[in-house]
């Protein structure tokens, strides 16, 4: 399928957009998209932003989306969606499924690749690129049987960057730093 | 340290050292770290927002690399103070606004920041003067990793930091690099410059960060997207993007020297002309001013002034600053006036 902005390159993202209750469909290459996200923001801000892109999430508005309540700090995702921030670090689990996407909209990648505290909750987490790995190709696994492919080509491109990084550096990484 | 000794004291960033320094201003890399146990500072209880600011404070006080720093309550403190740590780039405008168990964590070179209840629990900054992006993250690096062995972070795997915003998840981390860019403004270059910044997902600021114009031909560049790619990665972006734009700017001012030498000249003496013998004189003015002083130091055309002393003054000539010299509240014409002499003082050869 071919964008429907500049009928050039291939679509890879597709919008539903609903504006005044009408709903239409986008189908736009990646260039345009980020174009679109950009003037988007010019326009209306960050928190309009946002919700704009919120709305773009699949499947089309469902109710369970409104209701939807982070059970620590109380936010509902309606709440986010007029603020545009989050309540706590607990909301990333509550709203997952809308957020996915939308991170994946801001930044182009859900995936964090950078490093890591050298200790969560007081234990020292494993320094282990192999998890990552295996963690990442669960996530493939499971995005191409959802037939998410947009997802699994950017997994498939963090799996082949990882097994880069894992050859040009052989010995851990964290060496030099303890000094 | 007290906040006064900060008057007499130039900040790390306006040494005016470090490379590239005729065209980069300064290197700034911050971190957004919230504690996994709280609410984020807009979402949580005052008892709560206390109990972070506490928690912080006990983690900073076992930290070696944070020895030498001082932490600033801005509960009680007076607006002008408050506006005095924003002119220095030591906190954000945001901050400064509301006033609910934040503070700031400042060390004696004025290197590194830390905001604590800002939109994140902490915002921790490293500044250099300069083009020295790698250096600003070889520190808030070791920072952030001692800190992270003393807090526990909102952290997951997938996500990485995860922060108040959205657009702040991953890795966090926000490089920013000021420019000084009046070759490319004079030549009419700059909009296709920022163009092509904008296309690479990357933003342009003013002076003062977000939400301000660009002026006196300053020009603030950060990375926009902070997931997905390791910190060094977004550096390394960030920097090859910036040696272009250095590059650019050397090849407008040396166009501009080689075409335009006169112009150049009389718009730099013009300008030191007004600098030197002004009564009154409005902060915008200034800027404006002191751009065209500055190139014309940094293409040897202004003898005997010194790319720290216009970086100085850049900042002592602001609102807070001018008030804190004089130890009292002035108003806007007073300042104007004070400024203007304030600048004569610092001019004359
Ligand atoms: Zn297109
Ligand atoms: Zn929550």
């Amino acid at each position: 399928m071919l964008c429907d902005v500049c009928g050039k390159n291939q679509a890879t993202v597709h919008l539903t957009e609903i504006v005044d209750d009408q709903m239409t469909e986008l189908h736009l290459c990646e260039e345009c998209a980020r174009q679109k996200s950009e003037q988007m923001e010019q326009q209306f801000g960050l928190s309009d932003l946002l919700a704009g892109m919120a709305e773009f999430t699949k499947p089309v508005q469902d109710k369970e989306m409104v209701s939807v309540k982070c059970k620590k700090c109380g936010l509902t995702f309606t709440d986010f969606k007029k603020i545009g921030r989050l309540g706590c670090s607990e909301c990333y689990n509550a709203f997952r499924k809308y957020l996915a996407p939308l991170l994946k909209r801001i930044h182009g990648s859900s995936v964090h690749m950078g490093k890591k505290p050298l200790t969560i909750g007081g234990i020292a987490p494993k320094e282990d690129k192999e998890s990552d790995l295996s963690l990442l190709r669960q996530r493939l696994q499971k995005a191409v049987e959802a037939e998410e492919f947009e997802e699994a080509a950017s997994l498939r491109d963090q799996i082949r960057q990882l097994e880069k990084q894992q050859q040009a550096a052989p010995p851990a990484p964290d060496e030099g730093k303890k000094e | 340290m007290k906040l006064n000794d900060l008057m007499n004291h130039t900040s790390e960033w306006l040494k005016g050292t470090g490379p590239n320094s005729d065209i980069v201003i300064s290197s700034r890399i911050r971190l957004a770290r919230n504690l996994d146990k709280y609410p984020f500072p807009h979402w949580a209880k005052k008892e709560q927002s206390q109990e972070v600011n506490l928690t912080i404070e006990e983690a900073k006080a076992k930290v070696d690399f944070l020895k030498n720093t001082t932490t600033f309550q801005l509960a009680g403190m007076d607006a002008v103070d408050k506006q005095f740590f924003v002119e220095r780039h030591l906190m954000s405008y945001e901050h400064a606004q509301r006033q609910d168990s934040k503070a700031v964590i400042i060390d004696d070179e004025e290197i590194i920041s830390i905001m604590v209840n800002e939109e994140d629990h902490m915002r921790i900054q490293v500044m250099q003067s300069g083009f020295n992006i790698f250096e600003a993250w070889n520190i808030i690096n070791r920072i952030d990793d001692a800190l992270s062995q003393q807090l526990s972070y909102a952290f997951s795997s997938e996500w990485g930091y995860l922060t108040c915003c959205p657009t702040n998840t991953g890795t966090g981390m926000r490089g920013s690099v000021m420019l000084h860019l009046p070759a490319l403004v004079m030549t009419r270059h700059i909009n296709r410059v920022l163009a092509a910044i904008a296309k690479l997902s990357f933003t342009t600021r003013g002076l003062y960060g977000e939400g301000t114009q660009a002026s006196g031909n300053f020009f603030q560049i950060s990375n926009q997207v902070s997931l997905g790619h390791s910190e060094e990665e977004i550096i390394d972006n960030i920097n090859g993007l910036i040696r272009q734009i250095i590059e650019q700017e050397q090849q407008a001012r040396e166009s501009l020297v080689h075409q335009n030498r006169a112009m150049l000249e009389d718009r730099v003496n013009r300008s030191f002309g007004i600098l030197k013998s002004a009564y009154i004189i409005s902060s915008q003015e200034t800027v404006e001013l002191m751009s065209m002083l500055r190139l014309g130091s940094d293409l040897g055309m202004i003898k005997n002034i010194g790319r720290r002393t216009v970086n100085e003054l850049f900042i002592v000539t602001q609102p807070a600053h001018l008030q804190k010299l004089e130890n009292r509240k002035l108003t806007q014409q007073e300042r104007d006036v004070r400024r203007a002499s304030l600048i004569r003082e610092r001019l004359k050869i």
